[in-house]
């Protein structure tokens, strides 16, 4: 039974504010990126839509294996004659002026990421756009400075690097990718994911404008099979994958006994510690932040709440009242907050892990909120009376469903919190300096956010221990990923 | 009338004890001449499944060591096969039938390696970790931990490809299950006295004796391993096997090597970098 709260809002609406679609201009169909040039593609065209809407965005050409043979040999050919063998500062100067343009085209990227993601225009406006710039200026100016990275004096890139990247964060996760493989002079075949391809497709353009040399950066279109078409081209270098552990898992075992590198950025349940001496209402926003950025579809989102008992009454009533200021709705108004869910396949999982919840006994809290009538959604929601075996403690739902769970002392908030497979993040939220480094120190995770959550930086290197995956990116070590060392 | 000289019974390292194979199994190990040296444990999926159990119970004691203490039980495990020298030169004499001079020299290669790893054990995390400028009020510093369990397939060779790959494992902060090279089980089996007399807690490393192609499979796909080091997996099959077996729970893995290795050549860092993890924590600043 879900409990409606009156509406904490209701003195105080706002008025519509919505960001103008004008400077977008997406066109009717779009081919792949191969060797600098828009090119038809081999396999079954296939729509991208706006999941706020269900409007029809564009028809997209799907890359069958002669696409990705195309492309590898243009990235093969580019990396051998031009990329491999310019020199570092040459590569920079490129690289900065990627990063130029896509400041330059911020707003673009930004409007046209919210309509084909469905994540709110202020979060692609000042997060994800910023900080896919922020990742090619810094990579930009480690092409010629390779020296400096721990792996010897001459260190050498891999070659060619095929990188699948998922819908969550489209053009970030792109930048993620390609920013430190071609600082390292690889060169990239790139897909993106089946369900937010356009601004990577835009990214394809960018590249043109830079006149950044053919076959340097390859885009190429398509769903699991096209993925899977990239792993299997035996002249590929290295694999880079951000996606769910299972497929990760999939592409590990494609690469046995191969001479591939492989990077894996995987699926995470991370847990967000509060304990009783913490800034609550610090703590509060890094809940929210935690769990409900980006509608939830964040791999190391706070999606394990872990309270200490003596608060956990008054954290979860102030947290009710928070959430019930959230304001879901059209990702393109500057006031939304959490904005749809990015396919009707993502909502069906959603849907289909909370019901789980409620039947496996937890206890279903959403705010009252109005959804639109078409497209997407689904309501912040949270879970109390969760215990560790249930399966939305367990697995990772990827979407804006919080799980609460209770610990009455720091031995046994760590227990709890590395109590799963994976190992992606955490959070600490406690005024107690030492604490604070005793629990960083315990916690089997990637990242640990201590009284913040979901700060991501291109200097900082992000990805996990055990079951999220291997391989860095940001940083040294997300260029290292890209490197030979050479002793 | 000669004295009757008194053989050793080669067992198995596991959990700082050197328990026969729980499945009586034994086989013949002779000397280069072809007599009878000794019958050497032949472990079995179970031993291999107690020997991950006593890594895992070893994990968290010898991961918060501090690196100064575990660079000093290396170094202690170095100062200890100074002393056994003799004895090991004489074993690799009498199981490889090589010269005295040649035994000696991976002998020395072997404890010197140690030493040098021992020395890495508090200077790693200096070289790899980063202060990293984010553009943020944040203090943010990434530092390496290490991964956890590793199962690692030695090395052909009888001494200094075994220590080559261990040493890097420990002083990292794992604990490992290590798979004998099949041809000389017993040299693994002495250096593991060594260990066991040189303040290493049990089950830091623990030492198996056996067929590589039936036990391998077993830490490959068992879900409390978290690393595989493949460099012993001569069978390019076998390898592909483990690897793809690994990827059950995501193990890190290390290949078995492209070209022979020269084990007497100075390593570089990347056997300890291979079983580190990168944590990167956050904190705001402010008053």
């Amino acid at each position: 039974m879900v409990k409606v709260p009156e509406r904490a809002t209701a003195f105080f609406e706002y008025a519509p504010a919505p960001e103008s679609r004008a400077i977008v201009d997406i066109k009717a169909s779009y081919g792949l990126f191969i060797d600098g040039e828009f090119v038809d593609g081999h396999g079954t065209s296939f729509k991208t839509i706006n999941p706020a809407s269900e409007e029809v965005l564009a028809e997209v050409a799907e890359a069958d294996e002669a696409d990705i043979d195309l492309a590898v040999r243009a990235a093969r050919r580019a990396h051998t004659r031009v990329w491999g063998r310019m020199p570092g500062s040459e590569r920079a100067k490129y690289l900065f002026r990627i990063a130029r343009i896509i400041q330059e085209r911020g707003r673009e990227l930004a409007v046209l990421e919210s309509i084909d993601n469905g994540k709110p225009i202020k979060e692609s406006r000042d997060i994800d756009i910023p900080v896919v710039a922020a990742h090619f200026f810094y990579y930009a100016g480690w092409a010629d400075k390779l020296s400096y990275a721990g792996l010897g004096t001459d260190p050498k890139p891999l070659g060619v690097a095929g990188q699948i990247i998922p819908w969550n964060f489209p053009l970030l996760m792109l930048a993620w990718k390609i920013a430190p493989a071609l600082a390292a002079g690889n060169t990239v075949v790139l897909k993106p994911a089946e369900t937010t391809p356009l601004t990577a497709l835009l990214f394809a353009e960018i590249c043109q404008q830079a006149d950044l040399p053919p076959g340097v950066v390859n885009i190429v279109t398509g769903a699991g099979a096209t993925g899977r078409a990239i792993v299997a081209h035996p002249d590929v270098d290295k694999i880079a994958f951000t996606g769910s552990t299972d497929v990760g898992k999939a592409i590990a075992r494609a690469v046995a006994g191969s001479k591939k590198k492989v990077t894996l950025e995987l699926g995470g349940k991370a847990a967000n510690i509060v304990f009783d001496d913490a800034p609550i209402d610090q703590a509060i926003e890094g809940i929210v932040n935690g769990i409900f950025f980006n509608q939830g579809h964040v791999c190391c989102a706070g999606s394990r709440l872990l309270v200490q008992e003596s608060v956990a009454e008054e954290v979860l009533e102030r947290l009710k009242r928070r959430m019930s200021t959230l304001r879901v709705g059209d990702p393109l108004d500057k006031n939304t907050d959490v904005g749809a869910i990015n396919s009707a396949e993502q909502l069906a999982k959603i849907r289909e892990l909370s019901d789980v919840g409620e039947q496996e006994g937890g206890e279903r809290w959403s705010p009252a909120c109005d959804l639109p009538a078409n497209g997407f959604w689904f309501p912040p929601t949270l879970f109390t009376g969760v215990t560790q075996a249930h399966r939305i403690a367990r697995e990772e739902i990827f979407g804006p469903v919080l799980s609460v769970i209770t610990f009455r002392t720091p031995a046994e908030a760590v227990e709890k919190a590395n109590n799963t497979p994976f190992g992606l993040s955490a959070g600490v939220w406690t005024d107690k300096g030492s604490r604070i480094l005793w629990m960083a120190n315990q916690l089997r995770a990637g990242v640990v956010w201590a009284n913040t959550f979901n700060k991501f930086d291109p200097t900082a290197p992000f990805g996990g221990y055990k079951e999220s995956g291997y391989g860095r990116e940001g940083g040294i070590p997300g260029l290292a990923t890209y490197l030979k060392g050479t002793g | 009338m000669a004295r009757l000289d008194v053989k050793k019974t080669y067992k198995l390292y596991i959990g700082g004890a050197f328990p026969r194979s729980e499945s009586g199994r034994t086989s013949v190990v002779n000397d280069a001449q072809g007599n009878l040296l000794a019958n050497a444990a032949k472990a079995s999926r179970k031993d291999a499944r107690d020997a991950v159990i006593a890594a895992r119970k070893a994990f968290g004691g010898w991961s918060s060591a501090t690196a100064y203490n575990r660079g000093q039980v290396l170094y202690r495990i170095a100062e200890v096969l100074e002393g056994r020298r003799d004895q090991f030169v004489a074993e690799l004499r009498a199981t490889e039938g090589i010269t005295a001079a040649k035994a000696t020299t991976y002998v020395d290669a072997a404890i010197d390696r140690i030493v040098w790893y021992a020395g890495w054990a508090d200077k790693i995390t200096q070289v790899v970790s980063t202060a990293n400028p984010v553009a943020g009020p944040f203090f943010n510093l990434s530092s390496p931990e290490p991964t956890g369990v590793v199962a690692v397939v030695a090395p052909r060779g009888p001494l200094l490809g075994l220590v080559s790959v261990v040493a890097p494992v420990i002083a990292t902060g794992n604990t490992c299950v290590v798979i004998a090279s099949e041809a000389h089980p017993l040299t693994a089996i002495t250096l593991g006295e060594v260990m066991a007399t040189s303040d290493l807690p049990g089950g830091v490393v623990n030492m198996l004796t056996g067929s590589v192609a039936e036990i391998a499979p077993w830490l490959a796909s068992h879900m409390d391993v978290n690393g595989i080091d493949l460099t012993g997996v001569a069978d390019p099959e076998l390898a592909a096997a483990l690897e793809t077996a690994s990827a059950d729970n995501l193990k890190r893995v290390r290949r078995a090597p492209e070209v022979a290795v020269d084990w007497l050549a100075t390593p570089g860092i990347d056997r300890l970098t291979d079983w580190l993890e990168t944590k990167t924590v956050w904190h705001p600043i402010g008053v």
